[in-house]
């Protein structure tokens, strides 16, 4: 048997995910050091802590070298730090700290378990600042999980609404039945390969030559990313989503489209181009249906709702369907589609949570969340609407605001492919963002067009963690907008597969 | 300032495009109730910006127009190749002069004039978005950079006939914005195509958002179907916009209900966008499918003629008969377009600008009619020269002009349109129309453009002769409130009314300097086709 060795650690490459475990120290040390009734400590905690790890982020990208831990050089890695998990951590310390300033009032006035909220909320993040850099089926199955259970029960944190319960719940069923069918799927590549590493995954996948592989193989990739295509709401496994982010607290349905969807698409984008970079026949196709579908049934379906989050939640599945659409052609665009899908991510996370910020800010007046309720928001909170006019036409994709570059990516790397399924898809995606415009602009004409419901022209009163939000979110959205090289710039730069010498 | 010195800050179309963007920042930060700044400002910004526009009128080498002057180019976003590259030449002159002219105008005539429910900081900021959207679009030799501004028109629009329209401004303003951004989307599916398929002579990747590359390699390294589709996706992209027959159902609503400045806009500036992006873009970056699409373009624009007319034949409202007629009328722009002649190009140019000046200037009238009867219905109005005698008797001109009268703007526009059918391009060459060749077929479609001014005066007179002519309607007899043009409607007016006149009288203003740009770029488009 042989004598276990301790692996070597660089501290470095781990000081983010170290500095979120001691920040989650802290916060537990700190709630129970503080009275039942003042947790505000909690909140700025859990924030300045969320800055912190960003720090080593920063540091670790100046860098630039690339850190692999637990493998060596010939068989690859099982945790990786290059830029490509860098930026995601960046993306999700950032998107984690707007979800704190969102909380904060939210959940300070709603009379909810304050420092709880807060750790689980750092536990989930951790969980997604692993997935960024795993790259071992286990280390990606500890990841989700780790940024799941939290997830599950922050849904449910609005105690003693029916609604809530049920979008913990359903949550939760579901969340689970796609961890099992996923585990199955790792279970069978496992069996096949002989290593969960994901790389050595890759390097034995190649042996079937194409038009040879084995079905079981198909079955196991098509499993593993079905796991996934819960997670990031794809149609025809996107049920859950609106129940969820309906019933769910509004700043948890903010985390949950923005953060946790973000983080299945990184486990996606792993998979598919460490692990599965040959089997382009089996994935390509399955991409085009499973982006074409999504995309145009959370389109049609937005088209008919009233209630502003069940809105965000079916546009959060059409953008998801976008998302997806450069993975339907990812054997010839390659790292083009992995830079897109990225800086969608980033640009999606920005304009995303904007819009929850206006949606949490106004329903502190109207305590409403029917689109209805908007009416006559420019009245008396004009620059409110303005700002909500920004994150929808963004979300439209109308230029000069970010989504316009994020959507022209996904085109990029979809004409890019110049193949048949390539411009098809493009031409769906145009089609629907066509679709998807008038859902916004229904949206906007409300505020802008329609007279205040009851009358009711007093002011809304926006604390100061929300404007911040505000301030953050809009001044992404717009700055990419006109100057998309902002993101290009990071984006550019990434690549996964060089970095693990495969 | 160096007109030709390339730097982002030093070109003045740089300054003449950014200010309106810059005084709507500063408009934003003053607060609603102080009206009055914000009407002052919006004139000062709109006024500046024609000045640095006079200026660089006054340092455009009109010797040599078909060289990109003022050029500008600089990094933008690195990573796709787009680049800042702006530039001015003889086809996009015109447009730029015509734009900055018309905002002023409108900001003027907008001192009096704001739709209820009121707000003038907002109408006025929506106003200057709108124009650096435009001017932006007529300066942009970069396709992306050209995406970007042509869609920054867009939400400006929407809202102004959204929040300030008629009864159905609702309707309207979603069909308006649904219609250009679904022929923007395949636009850019296009622009991404020849991105990506246009190759150098030496078989490497272009790569290149760049008009100009583009229009050297014209595309010969794309398979010929491709070049169709692609040319195709460009068509519904501009075609929206302009409109041309079938995609003008957003036109009549959205003119309809949009408040006057709305309208003035869309008409003298917005149409002008779809036929300028032919002009500029689909036409040189792909000549040869621009040469198979031609007796499309020229039948649809045919039928926009006809159609537009017996439509408007038919309209029992002032502004939406206009509106149609603006569909006739950018039928004749799209025909001299498709004949891909100089002599057509250099007439659709000046159609855009004629139409710009006399479609403008009725829908001014349209909006101060409306404000005086509270009414456009043509069968309540009447006696227009007895109550309101020298609006009236503008009226009359413009109709007038509106028709092709010669010694007026219109003519020039549309008599060399319909000339220049006689001689397409290529004459010989065998279209998809029954294999008959070009020349028969623009033939045909000439004498039904012929046909289509005769319609013109009849529905233009028929107008004119029921809003203008006999006594006022009882309801209307003494009402106070039907009084003569004032000081701001003279001061708005008379610039487009002066300019109507003096292009009728001297249309070598225009025709000088589009000559100058469009000859060349015709013989290169004859050139890359193999013998014109």
């Amino acid at each position: 048997m042989l004598a276990f060795v301790a692996p070597s650690i660089d501290y470095h490459a781990f000081a983010p995910e170290l500095i979120v475990v001691a920040i989650l120290a802290i916060l537990v040390l700190v709630d129970c050091f503080t009275s039942d009734y003042d947790k505000s400590s909690q909140s700025s905690v859990a924030g300045f802590g969320l800055l912190l790890a960003l720090i080593p982020v920063v540091t670790l990208a100046m860098d630039g070298t690339v850190r692999g831990m637990f493998g060596s050089p010939e068989s690859g890695y099982a945790y990786v730090v290059d830029t490509y998990s860098l930026i995601l951590k960046a993306l999700f310390l950032v998107s984690g700290y707007v979800v704190v300033l969102l909380s904060q009032t939210y959940i300070a006035e709603g009379d909810y378990w304050e420092g709880e909220y807060y750790q689980l909320l750092l536990a989930s993040i951790l969980g997604m600042m692993v997935m960024a850099s795993a790259r071992d089926l286990v280390s990606i199955f500890v990841a989700l999980e780790l940024l799941s259970i939290p997830a599950y029960m922050l849904a449910a944190w609005r105690k003693r609404d029916l609604k809530s319960d049920e979008a913990g719940i359903k949550y939760y069923l579901m969340g689970v039945f796609a961890s099992a069918v996923m585990l199955y799927g790792m279970s069978l590549i496992y069996g096949i390969t002989g290593s969960t590493l994901l790389t050595e995954v890759a390097a034995n996948l190649r042996q079937f030559p194409a038009g040879q592989v084995p079905p079981i193989v198909v079955l196991a990739v098509v499993f593993v990313l079905v796991g996934f295509g819960f997670k990031v709401s794809a149609v025809p496994f996107h049920t859950w989503a609106p129940d969820t982010y309906e019933g769910a607290p509004t700043p948890v349905t903010a985390f949950l489209a923005v953060a946790s969807k973000a983080a299945g698409f990184v486990a996606l984008m792993t998979l598919v181009f460490v692990a599965f970079p040959g089997n382009t026949s089996t994935i390509e196709p399955l991409m085009f249906a499973l982006s074409a579908a999504t995309m145009t049934v959370g389109n049609l379906i937005a088209l008919r709702q009233t209630n502003i989050v069940r809105l965000l939640a079916y546009s959060g599945v059409a953008q998801a369907g976008y998302m997806l659409a450069p993975l339907a052609v990812y054997g010839v665009s390659g790292t083009v589609g992995l830079q897109a899908i990225i800086a969608y991510l980033l640009i999606y996370a920005a304009m995303n949570l904007g819009a929850f910020a206006v949606v949490i800010t106004a329903a502190r007046k109207t305590r409403s969340g029917e689109i209805s309720s908007f009416g006559g928001l420019i009245q008396y909170a004009p620059s409110l609407a303005v700002l909500m006019c920004l994150f929808l036409f963004s979300l439209a994709g109308i230029p000069p605001l970010g989504g316009w570059f994020a959507k022209f990516a996904v085109f990029r790397a979809l004409v890019g492919a110049e193949t048949g399924w390539g411009y098809a898809l493009a031409v769906l995606v145009g089609i629907n963002s066509v679709i998807a415009l008038f859902y916004y602009a229904r949206v906007a004409k409300t505020m802008v067009m329609d007279p205040a419901p009851d009358g009711d022209l007093s002011p809304v009163r926006v604390p100061f963690s929300l404007r911040a939000a505000l301030v953050i979110t809009a001044m992404v959205t717009v700055a990419v907008g006109v100057l998309p090289g902002l993101v290009g710039h990071f984006t550019d730069s990434v690549t996964i597969g060089a970095a693990l010498g495969s | 300032m160096d007109f030709n010195s390339g730097q982002f800050w030093s070109s003045p179309i740089t300054y003449a495009v950014f200010l309106p963007a810059v005084g709507a920042l500063v408009m934003l930060l003053i607060p609603r109730q102080q009206e009055m700044t914000h009407k002052v400002l919006a004139l000062i910004t709109s006024l500046v910006t024609l000045g640095i526009g006079i200026y660089i009128l006054t340092q455009f080498d009109y010797s040599a127009g078909s060289r990109l002057q003022g050029v500008v180019d600089t990094n933008w976003i690195d990573a796709i190749n787009a680049r800042y590259i702006v530039g001015l030449d003889g086809i996009s002159l015109p447009l730029f002069a015509l734009t900055l002219l018309v905002v002023p105008l409108c900001v003027i005539y907008s001192m009096d004039h704001i739709p209820a429910p009121g707000n003038a900081k907002a109408f006025l900021i929506l106003i200057l978005v709108l124009e650096t959207g435009m001017l932006g679009s007529f300066v942009a030799i970069d396709l992306v950079l050209f995406f970007v501004f042509f869609e920054v028109v867009l939400l400006p629009m929407y809202f102004l006939i959204g929040v300030w329209g008629g009864e159905q401004r609702q309707y309207a303003s979603i069909k308006f914005f649904l219609y250009t951004l679904f022929g923007s989307a395949l636009m850019i599916v296009a622009f991404l195509a020849l991105y990506f398929l246009t190759k150098n002579p030496d078989g490497s990747a272009a790569q290149t958002f760049d008009i100009r590359q583009l229009q050297a390699l014209s595309g010969s390294s794309i398979g010929r179907t491709t070049q169709l589709l692609i040319f195709g996706g460009m068509f519904v992209g501009f075609g929206i916009k302009v409109p041309m027959f079938p995609f003008h159902t957003w036109l009549p609503d959205a003119h309809t209900q949009a408040p006057t400045v709305g309208s003035v806009i869309l008409a003298a500036v917005l149409l002008k966008l779809g036929t300028y992006g032919f002009v500029r873009i689909a036409i040189p970056v792909l000549p040869e499918a621009a040469q198979s699409w031609a007796p499309i373009i020229g039948l649809l624009a045919v039928i926009g003629i006809i159609y537009g007319a017996l439509c408007c034949l038919a309209q029992t409202d002032m502004k939406r008969l206009i509106a149609f007629s603006s569909v006739a009328h950018m039928g004749y722009v799209m025909l001299g377009i498709a004949t891909l002649t100089p002599f057509g190009i250099n007439a659709a140019i000046f159609g855009m600008v004629a139409h710009g000046l006399i479609t403008g200037m009725l829908f001014f009238l349209a909006g101060s009619t409306k404000e005086r009867y509270h009414t456009l219905e043509i069968r309540r109005l009447g006696g227009l020269l007895k109550s309101a005698p020298r609006m009236g008797w503008i009226l009359g001109f413009c109709s007038m002009a509106s028709l092709g009268l010669p010694g007026l703007a219109g003519f020039w526009g549309e008599f060399p349109a319909i000339l220049s059918s006689y001689n397409p391009a290529n004459p010989t060459r065998a279209t998809v129309l029954f294999g008959w060749s070009n020349e028969v077929v623009f033939r045909i479609f000439m004498v039904l453009a012929a046909i289509g001014t005769v319609l013109a005066a009849g529905y233009l007179l028929y107008l004119y002769q029921r809003v203008a002519f006999g006594e006022p309607k009882e309801e209307f007899a003494d009402d106070p409130h039907i009084h003569d043009v004032n000081a701001f409607e003279w001061v708005s007016w008379v610039p487009l009314l002066v300019g109507i006149v003096l292009l009728g009288v001297y249309p070598n203003i225009v025709f000088s300097v589009t000559n100058e740009t469009v000859a060349p770029a015709v013989q290169q488009i004859a050139a890359a086709v193999g013998g014109g």
